[in-house]
């Protein structure tokens, strides 16, 4: 080939490259002037503080009601639920695996966490109405088991590899020296775990929980096929909940094109892409600054 | 009696934590027996190689098979070359910059940006504003947006493992540097880009929240699979079944079997990668 052939093609390609990672930017813009730009739309024509204080989801009644309550608290205490289930289970496997588990159980336990994390979360919603609702159903003596405990325990299921693979990171970099320094001066192993190693690893397990966090308030199928979707301000575990994704998945489908409904679900996604970006963002602070201080 | 009490309390401890994981064990376990057991009853070459019939009561589930293999072939024709060239961009051209700190700000921010977010983004942007209507390709694009920051990613740890001298002494023999990438970089990278690239399309072939808005249809009659119509797939099949048909208990069977073919597709996805990344680092050593 010609010299001014392959120099070309070097300049050209270097611009094609350049142009992609770009393109990356639109897309996180586009996303962003998306959900600004509807929900401006939708603020023309509803209160932004009903919105926010608003009890009552309800756009399709004869005087629409589009208060956004009753979601985020659904969404609020399925997370929650989710968290309360998964950060114990979580924190505990990560530990186990990275501090008693040998070579071979690793082996073992790391490619079933992520066979877990790879499981599509319709199954597990498909999963929460076959198996846990009737098991739900017959313990509390409900009609059917299509409540936010259901959705909790889905969420937690598909956060908890998230939340060990993190966890199992941040305390395998622990230095050994700590661990040396602890067994020194008389400490167990439990001990040395909960008193060294566990703290060390704090920041790390922060983020995981804080990353698992934005993976469960984002999560859509599971809640939508499991929680019973009913628009109504939860007082428990054992209502139906009607989280804001699934709002968004069922309504979306229904609602006229460019109606004060469908602005509203734009203004809802708006809503929810920033609760995720906060818990993201947190996790990623906690996570830089556990590379940091094992830097120094 | 010291001793002894600190023995059992260590067993407690140790029981604690065996506890945690075999509950993690457990979960894994029922989801896959419940599936395993009462899928594979409906499981035969008839219920992959035949449409539905019959209102979806009967026959087999061939059309969202369909759907889903055409769906992951655009995704995958979309989100791997720009993903690869953007990370090719960021490892291998982009200084240390408030761009280049930018970009890599988006990337993660995309990463955990949820699944219906992208959905609503393809209804807006691809069904919408460039009227590609509710169809195969504007789910498939859709799907692909939401898999590129993966691909960047994964394809960028691959670029980075790839040491410097190789670069370095392939710039010295006379290359440009876009001939050192096409030629020494990627091909060394190869095995590392492509366990990412099929962990990402094991991932984007079991969505259903950004395919709800953008084309999936509760039932088509054809299994011709046309870019510009609507389209047929597994997880939202399953979905429909399981939440949506009139007679919710007589299709469980197909519903069971439907789930099953869904989690072999992505299991036996996820095998190869680790197969590809296991060979890989066997021949490194």
């Amino acid at each position: 080939m010609k010299y001014k052939v392959r120099i070309g093609l070097d300049v050209t390609f270097k611009y094609i490259f350049k142009a992609t990672g770009l393109l990356v930017l639109c897309l996180l813009g586009g996303i962003l002037a998306m959900l600004i730009y509807n929900s401006i739309s939708f603020f023309m024509d509803v209160k932004p503080l009903d919105f926010i204080t608003g009890m009552e989801w309800n756009p399709t009644a004869k005087n629409p009601a589009y208060g956004m309550l009753p979601l985020i608290l659904s969404t609020t205490i399925v997370t929650f639920g989710a968290m309360l289930i998964a950060i114990p289970l979580g924190i505990g496997t990560a530990a186990f695996i990275s501090e008693y588990a040998g070579t071979r159980l690793k082996n073992i336990l790391k490619p079933a966490i992520e066979m877990l994390a790879a499981v599509p979360s319709v199954v597990i919603g498909f999963l929460g109405i076959v198996v846990l609702s009737p098991g739900i159903a017959d313990m509390a003596g409900l009609p059917n088991g299509l409540n936010a405990l259901n959705g909790a325990i889905l969420l937690a299921v598909m956060a908890l590899p998230t939340i060990i693979t993190i966890a199992e990171d941040a305390i395998h970099a622990v230095p050994k020296t700590y661990k040396e320094a602890s067994y020194g001066v008389g400490a167990t192993k439990w001990q040395t775990l909960r008193k060294v190693i566990i703290p060390a690893a704090a920041p790390g397990i922060i983020s995981a929980v804080m990353l698992g966090v934005g993976r469960a308030i984002g999560e859509t199928m599971t809640v939508l096929m499991a929680t019973g979707n009913a628009a109504l301000i939860p007082t428990g575990f054992f209502d139906s909940v009607k989280t804001m994704t699934a709002t968004i998945a069922i309504e979306m489908g229904e609602v006229p094109y460019q109606t004060t409904h469908y602005y509203g679900l734009y203004a809802l996604a708006t809503v929810l892409f920033f609760m995720t970006l906060i818990a993201n963002i947190v996790g990623e602070y906690f996570i830089n600054r556990l590379r940091k201080y094992h830097a120094a | 009696m010291q001793h002894n009490k600190l023995r059992l309390s260590s067993i407690v401890e140790w029981g604690t934590l065996v506890g945690t994981t075999l509950i993690v064990c457990f979960f894994l376990v029922v989801i896959i027996l419940e599936i395993v057991a009462k899928g594979i009853g409906s499981l035969s070459w008839e219920f992959i190689s035949s449409i539905p019939k019959e209102g979806m009561t009967k026959g087999g589930i061939l059309t969202p098979i369909i759907g889903t293999v055409l769906i992951t072939l655009i995704t995958a024709l979309f989100s791997i070359p720009f993903g690869v060239f953007c990370a090719i961009y960021l490892n291998e051209y982009a200084e240390n910059n408030w761009l280049t700190r930018t970009i890599r700000a988006a990337i993660r921010n995309l990463s955990g940006v949820p699944s219906i977010i992208y959905g609503l983004f393809g209804l807006a942007l691809f069904v919408q504003t460039l009227q590609l209507g509710t169809s195969l390709i504007a789910a498939g694009l859709t799907l692909g947006l939401l898999s590129l920051p993966y691909i960047i990613t994964t394809t960028e740890e691959a670029l980075m493992q790839i040491p410097n001298s190789t670069r370095e002494a392939a710039l010295a023999v006379g290359a440009t540097k876009f001939e050192t990438i096409k030629d020494v970089v990627i091909p060394s990278a190869v095995p590392g880009i492509l366990t990412g690239v099929v962990l990402t399309l094991s991932r984007a072939a079991g969505e259903t929240a950004p395919i709800l808005f953008t084309g999936a249809a509760f039932y088509i009659s054809d299994t011709n699979g046309y870019i510009n119509q609507e389209f047929m797939a597994l997880p939202y099949h399953l979905y429909m079944l399981s939440t949506q048909h009139q007679a919710i208990e007589e299709v469980r069977p197909i519903a069971y079997g439907t789930a099953l073919v869904l989690i072999l597709v992505v299991f036996l996805l996820n095998l190869s990668a680790f197969y590809i990344r296991y060979k890989f680092r066997k021949n490194e050593n």
